[in-house]
């Protein structure tokens, strides 16, 4: 078998993830946190009638970030996250498990290179691409606003 | 000729394994010397807990020998091999470093024989180990990230050994030969798929060591991999094949037999311990209840760092094999 024909052998030996089981439990449990979300925007709203959308959105936000925290630190959001995969991810959950499990992680090489050098280490790359991002899109916004 | 042949056959007058939580829920439990259940084995990091696994693992093997070394070679996977030289401050003995990734155990083994077999030391320990969370800090993720792993990825084992070997002919078990190995790649590039990019290694390991001893796979009571798994051990059946030789009934895999098919770690074990807590418990053991008289340990490297692979480098494979033979007093 040459290089080639190993690595064709090798695609054809290697199990796949299961697509389908993981869909349907990353479906079901995205959805249950964006189900919590807006429980917890209409609870906010009941409560606190002054505050604006905009101003419930952030609560309802900094809530679940402080929740997936809470969770990452007991040791319950990996076991979550390995039953519901991108479902667990992608949500603002998700984002707040990455930071907190590598500030966790790192803590034993101190506050400063430990914690506060490593928390962003899998959030970064993130930040990183929806800021370019974000920018391009002004970028072109701004274009397309100088011939309208 | 890529093998070596031991004249004097170093006896291995001593062993230890100590395993972690995991590994003493697996079908090989009752074969370790000692179990651990707290992760970080007392101490403040996983690092030094690690450390910890190499001092028991060692003073263990010495106590059962009864006889003082002279010499340890150990290494294990973290940068610089820390855990063994941080080990080395309490065992206090001359020390020599080796690193063949998760087939270290065969090299400190074959290291340590071809020292005690030319008579510049009388004995000498020999020593390899690992720890799932240090592994998955360097290699991987942190912890509690909340990942999926694919399901071709492997569990690094928690767990360390070492072995005693000696002219001194107070046993009669001994490391009468072995093949280094040469590093190969074939180009797999998935860091969750070692077991793949060290198998061709494992086979021109094996392939060479049949034909430079005129043996076969019959001729062995078992022929154990360190840590392919079941993607690499199907793999290195077929490139077996290929070459003109059939692993029969008698080959297994340390990774595959580690852990039970419900723990959830997808193709099995791996990491310098696997090979060594298996060698250190299982294996010895059997030669000790005289169910084994001859076989080949192949313990199998991916000699990647986070770094290559990041890069974009393949992952290149090393497997080193040593045969442990009763021989006559």
């Amino acid at each position: 078998m040459d290089q080639q024909a190993y690595s064709e052998y090798i695609k054809k030996i290697t199990p796949k993830s299961k697509v389908w089981g993981s869909l349907v439990r990353a479906f079901f449990v995205g959805g249950l946190i964006c189900l919590l979300g807006e429980g917890l925007s209409a609870l906010y709203q009941m409560w606190l009638p002054a505050y604006d959308k905009t101003q419930i959105g952030s609560l309802v936000s900094c809530s679940l970030i402080f929740l997936a925290a809470i969770l990452t630190g007991i040791g319950v959001y990996d076991k979550i996250g390995y039953f519901a995969g991108g479902g667990s991810i992608v949500p603002i959950t998700g984002f707040s498990n990455s930071i907190t499990s590598a500030a966790m992680e790192f803590r034993k090489e101190g506050i400063i290179f430990g914690t506060c050098a490593n928390m962003f280490k899998i959030a970064g790359p993130v930040i990183v691409v929806g800021v370019a991002v974000a920018m391009l899109c002004g970028l072109g916004y701004f274009i397309v606003g100088l011939f309208l | 000729m890529s093998t070596i042949i031991f004249k004097h056959k170093p006896r291995i007058i001593g062993w230890y394994s100590v395993a972690g939580k995991k590994e003493s829920e697996g079908p090989l439990a009752k074969t370790f010397s000692r179990i651990v259940m707290d992760e970080y084995f007392g101490e403040k990091t996983h690092e030094s807990a690690e450390c910890k696994l190499f001092v028991t693992a060692i003073q263990g093997a010495i106590q059962v020998a009864g006889v003082q070394p002279d010499i340890v070679f150990a290494g294990d996977l973290l940068n610089q091999i820390v855990s063994s030289s941080f080990a080395m401050r309490e065992i206090g003995l001359p020390f020599v470093g080796v690193y063949g990734a998760c087939s270290t155990m065969a090299l400190s083994l074959i290291t340590a024989a071809t020292f005690v077999d030319s008579g510049v030391v009388r004995t000498t320990v020999s020593a390899a180990g690992s720890h799932f969370a240090t592994a998955e800090r360097q290699y991987r993720t942190p912890l509690e990230f909340g990942n999926q792993r694919p399901p071709s990825a492997q569990w690094t084992v928690t767990g360390a050994g070492a072995t005693v070997l000696s002219n001194l002919k107070k046993s009669n078990l001994a490391v009468t030969c072995a093949t280094i190995g040469r590093v190969i790649d074939y180009g797999i590039k998935d860091v969750n798929n070692m077991g793949a990019a060290m198998a061709p290694a494992a086979a021109d390991t094996l392939a060479r060591h049949f034909e430079n001893t005129k043996t076969k796979p019959t001729d062995y009571d078992a022929i154990f991999s360190g840590d392919l798994g079941s993607i690499g051990e199907e793999a290195i059946r077929d490139l077996l094949k290929e070459k003109g030789y059939d692993l029969g009934e008698n080959y297994y895999d340390c990774g595959k037999m580690i852990y039970a098919g419900k723990q959830k770690v997808d193709m099995g074990g791996s990491g310098c311990g696997c090979s060594a807590v298996t060698l250190n418990g299982f294996i010895l053991d059997k030669f000790k209840r005289g169910e084994y008289h001859k076989v080949i340990l192949m313990a199998t490297g991916a000699l990647l760092s986070p770094t290559t692979s990041y890069q974009g480098e393949t992952i290149p494979g090393i497997a080193n094999a040593v045969v442990i033979e009763e021989v006559a007093e």
